[in-house]
């Protein structure tokens, strides 16, 4: 693992991998949003309203995931202070912070219709609303220091403790009675959604996954930038 | 093609839906864009200033993407937010 700790390294394996990245967002998102929002019927019971769940679900997907990758970075960087890791925390959480607003605009823009309501302070709409914050609180803490790395460590410490968040959102709808329906892809007895709508939301999410991997790698390349930035200007004050 | 856009009568739900994903994608993209742009930018000048060029055969190869500014291989092998002189810099 430590291989990568050298950043030029890093960089060498970043922009090998970007264009891929980058090309694969395009492609997917193109396949995606022609299944989306023509490729696939409408529901039987919600009409077209349906195709609001390609964008609401694989964001939400993302939001947690972007949580997660966050945190074992986290967990990386103040275990075996990896410079990287707090480097890719750092990049990941507006990104995740991204997701997760956009799964909840979605979500009350599909609840207004089919529930009636734009919001409810059930399970897990509530839960993600505090994995919204959890978000801007760590980037909020990233950059409330004026020495990096005492951010660095406040919000590593930030992105553990708001982990246990992550679990209960994913089960809030069976640990409690919520408007919002179970799981239907990711379940233990296999996918109850039909494939014909089961394609164009696996290809948005692979399209958001290889857009989080394109811009992350981005951030973290500028941050690198920046780092030396401040080992120069900071040798040069020392002389 | 006018079904299309009226998505079942719901058109005032699924178009902002996919709107709204587009606007903030689309922001953090140019967001991360700008923020990468002028810190490479900044490091150049920095380079410059110290009267070195900044090689290219070491580090980040900046060929892989279209435009790029320098490529920030100058600097040392020390990891990204090692403090003050760590980069193996004359002091």
């Amino acid at each position: 693992m430590h291989r990568f700790a050298n950043p030029n390294r890093f960089l060498k394996l970043a922009n090998a991998i970007l264009p891929w990245a980058a090309g694969l967002t395009a492609i997917l998102l193109a396949a995606g949003l022609y299944f989306s929002l023509i490729g696939s019927p409408d529901d039987y019971q919600q009409g077209a309203t349906v195709r609001i769940m390609y964008v609401h679900v694989p964001s939400a997907w993302m939001a947690l995931f972007c949580y997660t990758s966050m945190a074992v970075a986290s967990a990386v960087a103040l275990i075996w202070k990896h410079p990287l890791a707090d480097l890719f925390a750092k990049a990941s959480s507006p990104v995740g912070a991204a997701f997760t607003f956009i799964s909840l605009a979605t979500g009350a823009l599909w609840g207004k219709p089919m529930w009636g309501t734009w919001w409810v302070w059930d399970a897990r709409l509530t839960s993600m609303l505090i994995l919204f914050f959890l978000y801007l609180g760590h980037m909020a803490l990233m950059n409330a220091f004026d020495d990096p790395q005492r951010g660095f460590k406040a919000a590593a410490v930030l992105a553990l403790v708001g982990v246990v968040n992550v679990p209960i959102i994913k089960f809030s709808v069976d640990w409690w009675n919520t408007l919002h329906q179970p799981a239907s892809v990711i379940r233990m007895d296999g996918p109850s959604i039909d494939g014909s709508m089961l394609l164009p939301l696996l290809l948005m999410a692979f399209a958001f996954k290889a857009y989080y991997i394109t811009v992350v790698l981005l951030r973290m390349r500028g941050e690198i930038a920046e780092a030396k930035v401040r080992a120069i200007s900071m040798s040069q004050v020392q002389g | 093609m006018q079904d299309f856009f009226d998505m079942g009568g719901y058109a005032g739900f699924v178009w902002p839906s996919y709107g709204v994903a587009a606007i903030v994608l689309g922001l953090v993209f140019a967001s991360t864009w700008r923020l990468l742009k002028s810190s490479e930018q900044r490091l150049a000048q920095l380079q410059a200033a110290r009267g070195r060029r900044p090689r290219r055969d070491r580090g980040a190869s900046a060929g892989a993407e279209a435009p790029m500014a320098p490529a920030p291989g100058d600097i040392s092998d020390a990891p990204a937010g090692t403090p003050a002189g760590a980069a193996g810099e004359t002091r």
